[in-house]
């Protein structure tokens, strides 16, 4: 008899591991506007069956939860339903023994307080207010609503410029979207549930790089409207509202406080991410529609600016596209010293090719944002000696994306976790010389899901260094507008979802200046939807179409395949240069990829209702 | 060209077929149940999956295109074993009580699962029982519901109006009307499109035959019976008659045996509307101002429900003459009531319909014009199939016998009412007659014929020239209001009908899996036009006797007051 076994996992239970993680790649892949109480009764019935069987309110709450949820699901309930699954759902949270138990019973709670109008529907129509409404999980998460399961099919073909051309009904910046997009697209898509999401910006990137966006033409213009829109600011927004005002007709003018155009593309993105030349490519194609553009013009009231009122007064309609390019400040104490910069201003003078020297400095920057990474990032290839990130969350709380944090790593960027900056030093100059921060430890859960840092019980820590980047956030330069009578609410231009204004007939505002600072995509959706009802309040209803054909999806078994990841140069060589650092895919590579996808344009529920949208 | 294998047998097609219809072409007939080209390509039921030589899954055969070199079993082990446990799928979640169903013999499911020899199901029963309003014309039996969708698509891509939804998610998927309404406050049309594409008995049309025997067992009832012309089209399908025995005289022979006193033709009646109509169209050009353009005919109840429902605007642009099936209501219930000596409340009258729409337009409160219900029953062309079997009547063993007089002669110019175009044909020639004085020639106006959804048409009659556009579904028809309405399209004179082709794919006509039949039904009732001796409307003697004796002339009083209905204020189609 042994007194102790090493003790080895057994077949059945190494199954119900990988059972573990296939259930878990089914519920990201979830397609939304699925009835949430009957979510809700499946998510139990999981949970119950993890229960030991000791306690009652356990072993028997969650059965008798399930049966409650059957009643509404099944038109036996009455409203006394909602108010008993409340309170067996509020006593199984106050007795369970464990975890199984309150948990569960907590996830029931937050539902009747997320979607109790869903429960009460259904208890007094007999069946679910939801529909499904959006087929195709890529395209439903993607804010231009690009058709996306047609180009990549397009892209499996090597059909690289006709994949451009679909894109481009959608999005006039494929080029853009195929390097810098943060691709919301691949959250949900359905192949993850057999391995992992189709890297769509990947095959995105294959398209354009084999048929560059400046060598295919755009579609035919339709004959001219005589109507004349002024749209202002010429980043991504404002160049999308106006290539599609050009091509139904109408006449786009461009009014650009800077000397380029590009926005954020060209003034917030550094050049190792997105080339200067290609983000040409999309904007020479855009401009030759005939967009008229204003460079150097500001709109305000002040001198050589031009007045929103005349505006307004010289075209039938307005769309104001400024982004928000002022800076955030953290509000301590030496903030104003010398060496102090905000990320917009050190962006945009990466953006103007005016690049600062940073060559044997110590570059502290605060913030955990794809902005902050972006500085770091940026001040290595600048020169720097050292470069930290000053964040007072953990990693893991960073908003920037992983692969970003990963990259600022590898070329050499410190990561100075739970410190809340406190303080910046000065020297006899007013040069700041240090950092001083707090340091943190990680605490309680907020309501949105978030931990938050507490006072970590040390002494505050000195960060030396030369240069300090504040990367918190952007705002919006709202006072011209403002002062003409703009609607604004909570430090942005108050718009509605149609992207016009209420009591401003005739004017129209999207992109980062409605939202907030947003992704590239959310801004071309705005300029995109904002053409649309421009076109309307003009008085016409121009149809949008790409007259491409796309393949049939193949037939063949779906075999689980790894997914194609684009590659980076090595640390080593990208980190001295503005050069561009990701890789595209190969032939080979693209076509496997492309092969991957589960075509839901054509398959599930698309065949039905829904499918591909071939206009707007 | 395409060339591939199907079950041994080399097959070349076309680039772009799909595996079932290469199988088809050499005498494989694949299973299906959900499919419907053009309308349902879903991949839903599975019961047509076939198995590819080096795939792991097997691929629906109605929605897979060939590739070259393909190999294709479509009964080998994989593919019959998937394809039956399908099926037991589906009837683990209907409702399989054949013996009592209307579609018994008929039910495609039923037939699927016959033929593959599924006579035990290894899964527990899983029925829902929804409530619905059987006294509305169109029923839906959730017990036998399989989800197959084809409801929601043919009202979608047929009719464009949407009535049925996909309702609820998850297991929970159903069928329901959209918006979850009720359907008795939807804009159904009743076109019973439907019902003739359900596969299953989920949907059927209210059936009113318990009621009918008490009234031909009533000894103080007279009752008449009219027959529309589209059933003579299709009746005989369902007994597979030969051509020469399915006659109009066999059809009559099997009314009689059932014991309607009269058996007269809607027929009759529909070269009545064609004097009104005919006449309305010509007094409305001759005032043009006067009057909304175009006029539109007012044959259809299912067309009027949705002009009422969803158009509402366009009531003055109807023709205010009604519907053959109530104009001959009205005059059998007034003229031929008073002939025989009987009073209107003593009449009982059916008319036999290839529409489900009827229904619900003999109940219209506008529609009481002898003081009574002009038409108290409704029958569709399958109600009546399903009479003469339970009348155990075999029409292969009866001898023809004529309609009965006055209101049984008809001209070719009624027969064809029941296609599309053919109330336009019709009209066309009595308007030729009265403008110029002499007949048309026979051939002048077919260019008005076809199954086609919209033909469009322009006439000269002497000075007149007269813009036509003939219209079937009510997808084209919206879309011909659209027009209107936006200035982009001028007619004079619009025919719509609201089933695709006409009455003779009416939504009471028999069932058929196959397309084929609306151009043999379409067939005969032009070979029927062809073969009458009398093809226009104003030459039916004993129309002329009903004006003569009876209603003066068209648009008379007494002809308003009987045969004509103001679309505004008659209450029709009120919600």
């Amino acid at each position: 008899m042994s007194r102790l076994i090493i003790e080895t996992p057994d077949q059945a239970q190494l199954t119900v591991e990988r059972l573990y993680k296939d259930l878990e790649r089914h519920i990201i892949a979830s397609p939304p506007g699925l009835c949430p109480v009957d979510l809700q009764l499946s998510f139990l019935k999981v949970c119950h069956a993890q229960t030991c069987g000791k306690c009652v309110p356990c072993r028997i709450g969650l059965s008798q939860l399930q049966n409650l949820l059957e009643d509404v699901l099944e038109g036996r309930a009455n409203l006394g339903t909602i108010d008993l699954i409340q309170k067996l759902a509020t006593d199984i949270s106050n007795s369970a023994d464990c975890a199984i138990g309150f948990e569960a019973a907590n996830m029931v709670l937050k539902g009747l307080e997320g979607f109790r109008e869903d429960y009460v529907y259904h208890i007094e129509h007999g069946k679910c207010s939801m529909h499904q409404h959006h087929s195709i999980p890529c395209v439903a998460l993607c804010p231009a609503q690009v058709d996306i399961p047609g180009y990549i099919a397009l892209v499996g073909a090597g059909r690289y410029a006709d994949a451009v051309k679909l894109i481009r009904k959608d999005n006039p910046f494929p080029t853009a979207c195929a390097l810098v997009c943060e691709h919301p697209c691949e959250a949900r898509c359905r192949r993850s549930m057999i391995d992992a999401p189709i890297n769509i910006r990947g095959l995105k990137r294959m398209a354009v790089d084999q048929a560059p966006s400046n060598t295919v033409p755009s579609p035919e213009k339709q004959p001219s409207t005589g109507k004349r829109v002024a749209i202002i600011g010429g980043g991504p927004s404002g160049m999308t509202c106006a290539y599609y005002l050009e091509l139904m007709g109408h006449h786009a003018v461009i009014f650009e406080e800077k000397a380029k155009l590009g926005g954020m593309l060209r003034y917030g993105i550094p050049s190792y991410r997105f080339p200067r030349e290609r983000l040409q490519e999309d904007i020479d194609t855009i401009l030759a529609t005939g967009v008229e553009v204003n460079l150097n013009s500001r709109i305000g009231n002040g001198e050589g600016e031009i007045s929103f009122a005349k505006l307004r007064r010289d075209f039938d309609a307005v769309y104001i596209a400024i982004g928000a390019h002022t800076d955030k400040k953290i509000g301590i104490e030496g903030e104003n010293s010398k060496n102090v910069m905000s990320a917009v201003e050190m962006l945009r003078a990466i953006g103007e090719e005016n690049i600062p020297d940073f060559t044997g400095k110590r570059v502290v920057v605060v913030g955990g944002g794809n902005v902050a990474m972006d500085c770091a990032r940026s001040a290595i290839r600048m020169g720097a000696e050292y470069v930290g990130i000053a964040y007072r969350r953990r990693q893991e709380d960073m908003t920037a994306l992983p692969e970003e944090i990963e990259g600022a790593m590898q070329e050499g960027c410190e990561l100075i976790a739970l410190n809340a900056p406190h303080r910046i030093e000065a020297d006899e100059n007013g040069n700041a010389c240090a950092l001083w921060v707090e340091p943190q430890i990680i605490g309680p859960i907020d309501n949105m899901g978030r931990a938050k840092p507490i006072r970590k019980k040390i002494d505050l820590q000195r960060v030396p260094c030369d240069i300090i980047v504040v990367a918190i956030g952007q705002g919006i330069e709202l006072r011209p507008f403002e002062e003409a009578g703009i609607g604004v609410k909570r430090g942005t231009i108050s718009a509605l979802s149609s992207s016009e204004l209420v009591n401003n007939e005739g004017v129209f505002a999207g992109g980062d200046c409605v939202t907030g600072p947003a992704t590239v995509i959310r801004a071309i959706a705005a300029g995109k939807v904002a053409s649309a009802n421009i076109d309307e309040y003009l008085g016409y209803h121009h149809i949008m179409t790409c007259d491409v054909e796309i393949p049939n999806p193949s037939i063949d078994d779906k075999k689980p395949c790894g997914r194609v990841q684009l590659a980076f140069e090595e640390a080593h060589k990208r980190k001295d240069s503005f050069l561009p650092i990701e890789c595209g895919m190969t032939e080979q590579e693209a076509c496997q990829e492309a092969g991957r996808c589960l075509r839901c344009d054509k398959f599930g529920f698309s065949a039905v209702r829904g499918g591909r949208t071939l206009k707007w | 060209m395409v060339n591939l294998t199907i079950d041994g047998i080399k097959v070349t097609v076309a680039k772009g077929t799909t595996i079932m219809q290469a199988a088809a072409n050499v005498g494989i007939i694949i299973p299906k149940l959900c499919f419907l080209k053009n309308i349902n390509e879903i991949n839903a039921c599975k019961v047509c999956v076939v198995e590819i030589q080096g795939q792991n899954r097997v691929v629906t055969a109605c929605t897979t295109p060939v590739e070259e070199g393909m190999v294709v079993f479509t009964n080998s082990p994989k593919a019959r074993e998937t394809r039956r446990t399908n099926v037991e799928l589906i009837l683990s979640q209907h409702d399989c009580v054949c013996a009592t169903c209307i579609r018994c013999g008929t039910c495609a499911l039923q037939k699927v699962a016959t033929d593959l020899g599924i006579y035990e199901i290894p899964y527990k029963q899983e029925i829902v029982d929804e409530p619905w309003d059987r006294s509305f014309p169109l029923i839906r039996d959730s017990k036998k519901c399989i989800k197959c969708m084809r409801c929601v698509q043919v009202c979608d891509k047929i009719q464009g109006l949407k009535i049925w939804d996909i309702i609820n998610t998850g297991s929970r998927t159903t069928i329901g009307v959209s918006d979850n309404k009720d359907i008795r406050t939807s804009d159904c049309s009743l076109c019973g499109q439907c019902i003739i594409h359900c596969p299953t008995g989920a949907l059927y049309a209210r059936t009113d035959n318990p009621a009918l025997f008490k009234a031909l067992a009533d000894p103080s009832k007279v009752t008449v019976c009219q027959i529309a012309p589209a059933v003579r089209a299709a009746w005989a399908e369902a007994f597979n008659l030969p051509e020469e025995l399915a006659t109009e005289g066999r059809l009559v022979a099997c009314l009689k045996r059932i014991g309607f006193d009269y058996v007269f033709d809607t027929n009759f009646a529909a070269d009545v509307t064609i004097w009104e109509e005919a006449s309305e169209l010509i007094e409305r050009l001759g005032k043009p101002s006067a009057h909304k353009w175009p006029m539109f005919t007012s044959c259809c109840p299912g067309w009027v429900s949705f002009v009422s429902f969803r158009y509402p605007e366009f009531k003055d642009n109807l023709s205010t003459t009604k519907s053959p099936q109530q104009i001959f209501g009205a005059i059998a219930k007034s003229y031929f009531a008073k002939q025989i000596g009987v009073e209107a409340k003593d009449m009982f009258s059916v008319s036999v319909m290839p529409c489900v729409s009827k229904k619900r337009e003999c109940a219209q409160p506008g529609m009481r014009s002898s003081g009574t219900q002009d038409v108290d029953m409704v029958l569709t062309t399958r109600a009546l199939i399903r009479l003469m079997r339970s009348e155990h009547i075999n029409p292969m063993l009866l001898a023809e016998q004529p309609f009965d007089s006055p209101l049984g002669s008809s001209t070719g110019a009624a027969v064809i009412f029941g296609v599309t175009g053919g109330v336009m044909e019709a009209a066309l020639r009595t308007a030729y007659k009265t403008v110029l004085g002499e007949e048309a020639p026979d051939d002048a106006f077919t260019s008005v014929r076809g199954l086609e959804g919209r033909k469009e048409a322009t006439f000269q009659l002497g000075d007149v020239t007269l813009k036509t556009c003939t219209v079937s579904t009510l997808r084209k028809a919206a879309e011909l209001l659209e027009e209107i309405k936006a200035g982009k399209a001028h007619f004079d004179f619009v025919e719509v009908m609201t089933c695709p082709g006409g009455c003779i794919n009416g939504g009471g006509q028999p069932f058929h899996e196959s397309e084929a039949y609306a151009q043999v039904r379409s067939n005969k009732l032009y070979r029927l036009d062809a073969n009458r001796k009398i093809r226009q409307s104003h030459n039916n003697p004993e129309v002329q006797e009903l004006y003569r004796d009876f209603l003066e002339r068209p648009l008379s009083h007494l002809a308003e007051e009987l045969l004509h209905s103001d679309h505004t204020n008659d209450g029709n189609y009120a919600k």
